[in-house]
Order: structure tokens, then C-alpha cells, then sequence
């Protein structure tokens, strides 16, 4: 248990450390808030058009999904990967061979899913 | 296969000022020996990767660098981190208060977090999980998610694209660094740091690099490919991009703000070339050749210059690959990603697992 106090000591400290360096400059930078239109959205010299929050691009939202998908994949890998070096052996009951035979149906699936979202064009960018 | 050494994880200096204390407080003590150590190498490895950078691109480029602040330049890093420190700090009119404000903090925060795993010596070590590698992969995210809210607080449609589309890349390079990553677990038989570096004990062949024959080389490349990309650096730089995004998901950043994220870049470049270090390149393990005198002068060297060395050199390997490489286009960068980094690294997976499985290892 302390060693996940210590991730946490980590972590303040991180968050600290960047946010000393901000009050520090904040202490030591110069600030003219009001020198003309330095305040405004920077869009290459114009004026700015609307807001940001714009429509962009659904490939983002595609890849992402794809992503979710391998992802997990990658979390369910772990614990089967960590074993197989010691299937077989003391508490485990299954042989390695059996590992390997599940992992080659795991990868198997996952890569039929590849290559269905790769003929389905989702990983074109148009 | 030679006699395993033993690696304790005492600490002569660690050792001496927990002595001094009552034991609830030695823990403590510990903590923030600990933290205060690794925010000196923060600073100090930042500031150092900022001078060897741009020595580096100077010699790429048959140009010298910086030569004026101090010897070699050594100081101007440190002029630079003043003249950031003193500019002004803009917040424009139309932010988000709150996201703009939280997301140059996460970056390094994240970085800090890698660190804290990051085996350095057999004794040198903040803490060691024994799910190590599952415990980085989730607190690099932090990274990417500072990098989202940072572009999405802007409000700004450079910042908007342009976070959109580091989100995009480099949740999709973590996929095959993550399966790299696996390669290493599953021929190891542990998540821990220290003990995937210390299941690479022997000569030089055993380390992963070498020892399963070709998946191990392979996994390195990929490794370090994709690991670039997650870092942002060119040629596969594409968040930044400034000839067509303006700077992309910092366009809005100025003085302290932006270097957060400038420093996060350092460090986290630092973070991912030591997680190369430990996987492939056995960490802080002195290289063996089995020729006694040269293994003993060799082992003789403390462990934490070993990695110190190792790191470095990837280091440069990432150096090199930016100032010799054009950038490339999103959808290049994607495809790359996605039809040959994925499957190739799961087919490496794959051919991993054989090796295990039917103990085909170089002994």
C-alpha cells in the first residue's frame, strides 16, 4: 500500500512543480491585458469568424472507435501474455500449447476485425 | 546460461538517511528522497535535452549551434527557460477557463508519473508496481488528454484541428507500442520494471533485443517508431505542424504555459527512451561478453551510468530521425499506423509467442 501513497506523492508533486513555475512567472512576467486586440483569438492577423466549436472531420470519431476496440484487446492480452511463459508449471493447470492455441484464436478474431474495417474504408482519410 | 547475480535493493545513502529516523517517518523520508530526485532530473534532463538538441540539428545541418552563453553554449537552455519565465503570460479573451488552465499542468504531471516506475539502478527506484507496464501505459494518457483539453479550451479552430488530429494520432501509435510492450511481458513472464530488467541477467545476447531471435529486433523498431510519434517529434510531428496549422493545439499557449508543454516534450522523449532502455536494451545491466576481465572492468561501471548511456543513445536515435526525415501527411501517417505498424506489430506478437511457447529462445 505505500507504495501507491508514493504515485500520489508523484502526482502533487508534478502538479505542483508546473504550477510554481506559473505562479512564479506570474510574479515576474509583465502584463499589459488591454494593449489592443492582443486578447482575441489568433486566426493568422483576421478577425475572428463565429466560434470555434466547428464541425470537423468524422475520421477522428472513426479511428477512435477502432481504437476502443484494439485497446481492449490489449488490456485482455495482458494477464494471458504474463502467464504463458509459466503455463504448465506449479498453480496453473493448462499447458502452454493451449495458451498459444487461445491466443492464436484471440489474435485471429482481432485481425479479421482489421481487416474488415480496412475493406469497409474506415481507415481511408478521405 | 551463467549464475544469476544478486541484484539487493539496498541503498547505501537511501539506507543511511532512513537510519536516522523513526520508522513511520523513514517511509516518508524515503518519499521524498525520492521526489526531490527526480525533480532535479527533470529539470536538469530538460534543460540538458534542450542544449543536445539543438547541437544536434546545428551538426546535422553543418551548423555549429549554440556557442555564445557560456562554454559550448551549455547556458543557453538556461537563458531560454529565464526568457520564458519573464514573458507574458497571455490568456485570451474567449478560453475556456478552466481546460485551458489544467492542460499544460497534465503533460508533466504524466512524465512525472512514467518516471516514478522507471528502474534507474537495482537500488535506485521510486517504487516498483507489480504491474509496472499496465501502470505506464495508463498514466502516459495523461499526456494525450492535456493535449485534447488544451486544444478544445483554446477555442481556437487551429487549436481545435489541430488537437483533434494529435488525439488521432497518437492514441493510434499507442496500439502498437502497447503490443511491443507485450512482447517484452510475455517473454519475461512479469509486469514489473525491475524484474523485466533483471530477467535479462547474463550476456548480451540474453537481453530481449537479441534473444528471441527477430521478433525482439523487430518489436525494438516498432518500438521506436512508434514511440516517436507519440512524442510528438518529427518527421511524424504532425500536432504541431506550423506550416499549416499555425502551431496546432498550442497556437494559444504563450510564455510559461507553452514551455510546460515544451518541457513535457523533454521529459516525456527521456521517459520513453529509458522504457526502451528497460524493455529491449537491459536497462541498467552492464553489457557481458564472457570474457571475464572485460565483463568485470565492464560490471565494475555502477548501473545507473549504464542506463544513463543506453538512454542517451536512443535518445539520439530520436535526435537523428528528426533532422533526416521530411514530415509526413495525416493520411500517411494514419495509414502507416494502421496497415502496416498494427498488424505487422500483432504478427510479431504472434511470432513471439511461438518462440515462448516452444522454448525456440536463444539459450
Amino acid at each position: 500500500m505505500p507504495d501507491y501513497i508514493i504515485i500520489g506523492v508523484f502526482a502533487v508533486v508534478g502538479i505542483l512543480f508546473a504550477g510554481a513555475a506559473m505562479v512564479f512567472s506570474r510574479i515576474v512576467a509583465p502584463r499589459f491585458p488591454n494593449a489592443g486586440k492582443k486578447l482575441e483569438p489568433y486566426e493568422s492577423g483576421e478577425d475572428t469568424i463565429g466560434s470555434a466549436r466547428i464541425q470537423f472531420k468524422i475520421g477522428y470519431y472513426l479511428f477512435a472507435l477502432v481504437f476502443l476496440v484494439f485497446d481492449v484487446e490489449a488490456v485482455f492480452l495482458f494477464p494471458v501474455l504474463g502467464v504463458l511463459r509459466s503455463a504448465g508449471e506449479g498453480a496453473l493447470p493448462v499447458s502452454a500449447l493451449f495458451v498459444w492455441i487461445e491466443l492464436l484464436v484471440f489474435i485471429a478474431i482481432l485481425g479479421f476485425a482489421l481487416f474488415y474495417a480496412w475493406r469497409k474504408k474506415v481507415l481511408e482519410w478521405e | 546460461m551463467t549464475a544469476l547475480r544478486e541484484y539487493p535493493l539496498n541503498h547505501p545513502v537511501g539506507d543511511f538517511i532512513r537510519g536516522l529516523l523513526p520508522s513511520p517517518w523513514s517511509a516518508i523520508a524515503n518519499g521524498a528522497l525520492a521526489v526531490a530526485l527526480m525533480c532535479g532530473l527533470v529539470t536538469v534532463a530538460a534543460i540538458g535535452l534542450i542544449w543536445l538538441e539543438r547541437k544536434v540539428c546545428a551538426h546535422f545541418q553543418a551548423r555549429l549551434g549554440p556557442t555564445r552563453v557560456g562554454p559550448f553554449g551549455l547556458l543557453q537552455p538556461i537563458a531560454d527557460a529565464i526568457k520564458l519565465l519573464m514573458k507574458e503570460n497571455i490568456r485570451p479573451r474567449t478560453v475556456d477557463g478552466l481546460a485551458y488552465f489544467l492542460a499544460p499542468l497534465l503533460p508533466i504531471t504524466g512524465s512525472f508519473l512514467v518516471l516514478a516506475v522507471m528502474p534507474f539502478d537495482h537500488d535506485i527506484q521510486a517504487m516498483d508496481l507489480p504491474a509496472g507496464v499496465v501502470y505506464v501505459v495508463a498514466v502516459s494518457g495523461l499526456g494525450i488528454l492535456g493535449i485534447l483539453i488544451g486544444g478544445w479550451g483554446s477555442n481556437n479552430k487551429y487549436s481545435m484541428l489541430g488537437s483533434m488530429r494529435s488525439g488521432a494520432q497518437l492514441f493510434s501509435y499507442e496500439l502498437s507500442m502497447v503490443l511491443c510492450m507485450l512482447l517484452v511481458v510475455m517473454a519475461s513472464g512479469t509486469a514489473s520494471l525491475r524484474e523485466i530488467v533483471l530477467s535479462q541477467q547474463g550476456m548480451v545476447w540474453d537481453w530481449w533485443i537479441i534473444k528471441m531471435p527477430g521478433a525482439g529486433l523487430l518489436a525494438f523498431l516498432l518500438f521506436m517508431i512508434s514511440s516517436t510519434a507519440e512524442l510528438n517529434r518529427g518527421p511524424l510531428d504532425l500536432s504541431e505542424a506550423e506550416s499549416e496549422l499555425t502551431g496546432g493545439f498550442h497556437t494559444e499557449y504563450t510564455g510559461i504555459s507553452f514551455s510546460m508543454f515544451f518541457l513535457a516534450e523533454f521529459v516525456n522523449m527521456f521517459a520513453s527512451a529509458g522504457l526502451g532502455a528497460t524493455f529491449f536494451l537491459g536497462g541498467f545491466l552492464a553489457p557481458q561478453f564472457g570474457f571475464a576481465p572485460l565483463d568485470n572492468a565492464l560490471f565494475a561501471i555502477p548501473g545507473v551510468l549504464w542506463f544513463f548511456a543506453k538512454v542517451l543513445g536512443l535518445i539520439f536515435l530520436y535526435m537523428w530521425f528528426r533532422w533526416t526525415f521530411p514530415r509526413l501527411r495525416i493520411d500517411h501517417l494514419l495509414s502507416l499506423e494502421w496497415k502496416f505498424l498494427l498488424p505487422v506489430s500483432m504478427a510479431n506478437l504472434l511470432l513471439g509467442a511461438t518462440l515462448v511457447t516452444f522454448k525456440l529462445m536463444i539459450p
